[in-house]
């Protein structure tokens, strides 16, 4: 595995013999006696992680100006542009404001799961960037359940968001809280389930394999599950029109509202890093991950275009759309997006009898799905849009009599 | 299954209720099964001011009660004014006051259709687009008053001045500009799904219980009731133009929507009907600096954008105005807030507060 | 066109069986007395000639002397208009009767006159201040109000 990890394998080598030559340094004579082998081998893995956290926490930060640029440009409007050329630097300047606010805690609040939250938060962000591909042969660890290992560790920003919501002893904190709990586990189970059939079509749960197994990209061969995915993300995200946990018009700022100063920037630098890392897993599941069609450009570019192109597809969605009812949002998880993710995995896994040879499959056959599987999408769609319009729920209103 | 209930102190400082209003709502989950509305943030005590003014100074207060339309406040106090003394102003004049008051009514539904849309959870770039339309008409106000929100631009007996010559091309422009503009925000918000979702069938009243309430305005027109006072008692020019009365069917928070839309298209038919209209002429009548009406009482109303706004006024012959009661549509229209918003979600009682458009300076006055 | 109506016409709308000693005749309002006040709207609201179904406005107005409560109201159905007014003797204890039961866009408007000028409104649910807090003393809009005496 260790021979895989070039990045790893590279800086290893370089602290390990003091050789820039990369390969054979496994028999090469150390420049460090042998009982203290271990130490090139911890500072090459300290250093790529180091490398990898700040890289991904820099880009969240300069996520939120990009979203704050170009939700200024939607709204036809400028958007921040005063610190530093074109107002670059206002990650910078927000990040000194809200490191120099008073730490406030309301009277109300329970002290230590008050504290705990944003830090749990942030946790499950980072450790995501842990098992993602960002480039060929770049990577901090293979794991073989990365997928569900990713899927699993956002999972847990629920349990933050609970504890954020009960904790601070506000009604509004509380009601944006349960919200979170209902909603978030709900969009778990179509997004686990909309994962089920790259596992199938690729036999692993290795994001390395998923992204060596497309031969064309899985958004093609899998388009019913990159909706559900996008969809259940942007829910589990709380971004519009699922973003009844923060619901700014409704509970003004839901689960952090009673959360001032570095707390609260870490709640925004989890949410908006998060939005980073569900674009960077969406362009490993379905956008084919670092490879290109042009490979002057190295692979990490690659995998960069396609993450920030997602990013924008989700700020695009954020400035257009208004937000659905709590029991509309609930109900289009079970009975719009549960079904459809059920229906998917029944086609890919028919389709994986019926082409698969040992598990793998030529570009033709991948070809031959996507076209089964794009039909399938749209008539599940049509279909299933219809029932929710006439089954109770979606379009129909309910008013409780007291 | 039965919660406890929790009481949830709704404002005052809050981004939706559009002010200082603050809504005790007691909810079951998230149900709202009660709610006690408490006014009186904004309370200025305009009324009791107007009693200390003179006629004409009182127009200054007339602007912050409404603050999203002062041109309406300003007409119906000037109004019941020149009813009170039985004057009538020159023809421009009352043709520049209905271009201006249509002006203000097409701000303040934009204001209004923007908000509601806010708070339906647009984040606000409907809101952006709103006001990127209205910045146009305070631009057109500034021509002609000089000031952008606070205007006293009417006076007892006429206007403050005549038009400055580059307010028609301004307002040619602009009224193209609107045509295309409402067309887009149609495209963008009257199809939307997730629009229709949310706010058919919400919070619906009948026409019986809007009028037994004193309902008035684009809620009472959504109910079906064609009840507009510009043509059910026509003030000014508005029986030399056409207009329709745009109604709506169900009463319902889509419906307040469709006729606020609707309203603004026919407002900008009112006003290319005036500029076609309009000739030159005095836009003010001779009275005194200070105005002695003889004791008496008058009321006048008009249309304003919230509603039917009335100005109750009783002179005893000094140069201030002895009572100067004033009708809030505002106020009067959130009647029925408990059969509105008590058994719907509190996601829909956000999206009700919107589309009643009420106004908080001119709720608590 | 709304039409407003005067005196005469209104009384000839309350019909012969009503007791007309307690109402005075004037140009163009009604003058009622307060326990007449039940009566009229009820009559006004409901018969069929008359059918004003929208209360425009309710005023109180101080004329030192007594107090004054004026209704306009209007009818949608016949397009016009009356004014109705109720004159209160004293300076405390004022009462006069609601008429919420008949409109209920009466609720906020009799709130603000209790708040402002002291009128009692017998027979509404919910009487009590709506703009100052209910620990304030006085009624601002009284013409004998001052805040701070100077």
């Amino acid at each position: 595995m260790l021979s895989e990890n070039l990045w790893f394998h590279n800086i290893y080598c370089f602290l390990y013999t003091g050789d820039t030559a990369i390969s054979g340094c496994s028999n090469a004579t150390g420049l460090l006696p042998e009982s203290l082998n271990w130490m090139p081998y911890y500072i090459a893995g300290f250093s790529m992680v180091l490398v990898l956290i700040n890289i991904f926490m820099a880009f969240g930060a300069l996520y939120t100006y990009a979203e704050r640029r170009l939700i200024g440009r939607f709204q036809s409007r400028v958007g921040p542009n005063r610190a530093g050329p074109f107002g670059i630097l206002q990650p910078v300047a927000d990040g000194i404001k809200l490191l120099t606010k008073e730490s406030m805690i309301p009277d109300q609040a329970d002290k230590p799961v008050y504290n705990l939250a944003p830090i749990i938060m942030l946790i499950p962000v980072i450790l995501v960037v842990a098992v993602l591909p960002v480039g060929e042969g770049t990577f901090m660890t293979d794991l073989n359940i990365a997928l569900l290992f990713a899927i699993s560790i956002t999972a847990l920003t629920t349990i933050a968001i609970f504890m954020a919501g009960f904790s601070t002893g506000n009604r509004f904190a509380m009601l944006g809280a349960m919200r979170a709990v209902a909603q978030l586990i709900s969009y778990e189970v179509p997004v686990v389930l909309s994962t089920v059939g790259i596992i199938l079509l690729t036999g692993s749960l290795s994001l390395v394999d998923v992204v060596e197994a497309q031969a064309i990209p899985f958004i093609l061969v899998q388009p019913l599950a990159f909706l559900i995915f996008i969809i259940g993300g942007s829910a589990e995200m709380n971004r519009t029109p699922f973003d009844t946990v923060e619901a700014e018009s409704e509970l003004i700022a839901g689960y952090h509202i009673e959360y001032g100063g570095m707390k609260f920037a870490m709640f925004q630098l989890a949410e908006y890093a998060s939005v980073l890392i569900n674009s960077a897993v969406i362009t490993t599941l379905f956008l084919s991950g670092w490879e290109g069609p042009f490979s002057f450009i190295p692979s990490p570019i690659w995998f960069l275009l396609k993450m920030f192109f997602m990013a924008f597809c989700f700020i695009w969605i954020r400035a257009t759309l208004p937000r659905l009812r709590m029991d509309q949002v609930m109900s289009f998880a079970w009975k719009f997006l549960l079904p459809l993710s059920l229906i998917n995995i029944f086609v890919t896994a028919i389709e994986v009898l019926i082409f698969g040879v040992n598990g793998t499959f030529t570009q033709g056959d991948l070809w031959i799905i996507s076209g089964i599987n794009i039909i399938v999408s749209i008539i599940g769609i049509v279909i299933f849009s219809k029932i929710l319009e006439i089954d109770s729920g979606f379009n129909t209103q309910f008013k409780v009599t007291v | 299954m039965n919660s406890e209930l929790m009481t949830v102190n709704f404002g005052p400082q809050h981004p939706s209720t559009h002010g200082v209003f603050r809504l005790r709502i007691t909810l079951d989950g998230e149900t709202v099964v009660g709610l006690e509305p408490v006014f009186g943030y904004l309370h200025r005590g305009s009324e009791k001011l107007a009693e200390e003014r003179t006629f004409t100074q009182v127009i200054t207060l007339t602007d912050r009660m409404d603050y999203t339309s002062a041109m309406t406040n300003n007409q119906a106090y000037v109004l019941s004014c020149e009813k009170l003394m039985e004057v009538t102003p020159p023809v421009r004049a009352q043709y520049l006051r209905v271009i201006s008051a249509e002006l203000s009514r097409i701000a303040s539904h934009l204001i209004g259709t923007g908000f509601l849309i806010n708070d339906l959870g647009a984040f606000i770039t409907p809101l952006m687009y709103c006001f990127r339309e209205r910045e146009r008409i305070l631009e057109l106000f500034e021509m002609l008053c000089g000031a952008r929100i606070t205007l006293t631009y009417m006076r007892v007996g006429g206007v403050f001045q005549d038009t400055p010559a580059e307010f028609w091309p301004a307002l040619d422009s602009f009224l193209t500009d609107m045509e295309f503009h409402l067309d887009e925000y149609e495209s963008l918000l009257t199809g939307n799904e997730i629009l229709l979702s949310r706010t058919v069938g919400v919070s619906s009243i009948t026409t019986d219980q809007a009028l037994n309430a004193s309902i008035t305005g684009p809620i009472l027109r959504a109910t079906g009731f064609d009840w507009d006072l510009r043509t059910v008692d026509p003030y000014e020019v508005y029986n030399r133009v056409n207009f329709e009365v745009p109604t709506g069917e169900n009463g319902d928070n889509y419906d307040r929507y469709l006729v606020r839309i609707k309203e603004m298209r026919q407002s900008l038919s009112i006003i290319k009907q005036c500029v076609e209209q309009i000739e030159p002429g005095k836009v003010r009548l001779d009275l005194p600096f200070l105005i002695r009406p003889d004791s008496g009482e008058a009321y006048g109303r008009v249309e304003s954008p919230k509603g039917e706004l009335g100005f109750y006024l009783i002179s005893d012959g000094s140069i201030s105005p002895y009572r100067c009661k004033v009708r809030p549509p505002s106020l009067i229209n959130l009647t029925l807030l408990n059969e509105m918003i008590v058994g719907w979600k509190v996601a829909d009682m956000i999206v009700t507060l919107g589309s009643l458009d009420f106004n908080m300076g001119e709720v608590d006055r | 066109m709304i039409r407003q109506l005067n005196s005469n016409e209104i009384i000839k709308l309350l019909g012969k069986d009503f007791d007309s000693q307690s109402i005075d005749e004037s140009k163009n309002e009604l003058y009622v007395s307060a326990d007449q006040l039940t009566n009229v709207c009820s009559i006004l609201k409901n018969t069929k000639q008359a059918s004003f179904d929208l209360l425009t406005c309710i005023s109180g107005v101080d004329y030192v002397e007594y107090f004054q409560v004026v209704y306009h109201l209007t009818s949608t159905i016949h397009k016009h208009s009356c004014v109705l007014k109720v004159n209160l003797f004293g300076r405390s204890d004022l009462v006069c009767p609601s008429v919420y039961k008949f409109w209920q866009g009466a609720d906020f408007q009799e709130r603000e006159i209790w708040d402002l000028l002291g009128i009692y409104f017998e027979g509404h649910p919910n009487m009590k201040r709506i703009f100052l807090w209910d620990g304030f003393e006085g009624h601002p809009l009284r013409r004998d109000y001052l805040e701070s005496p100077r």
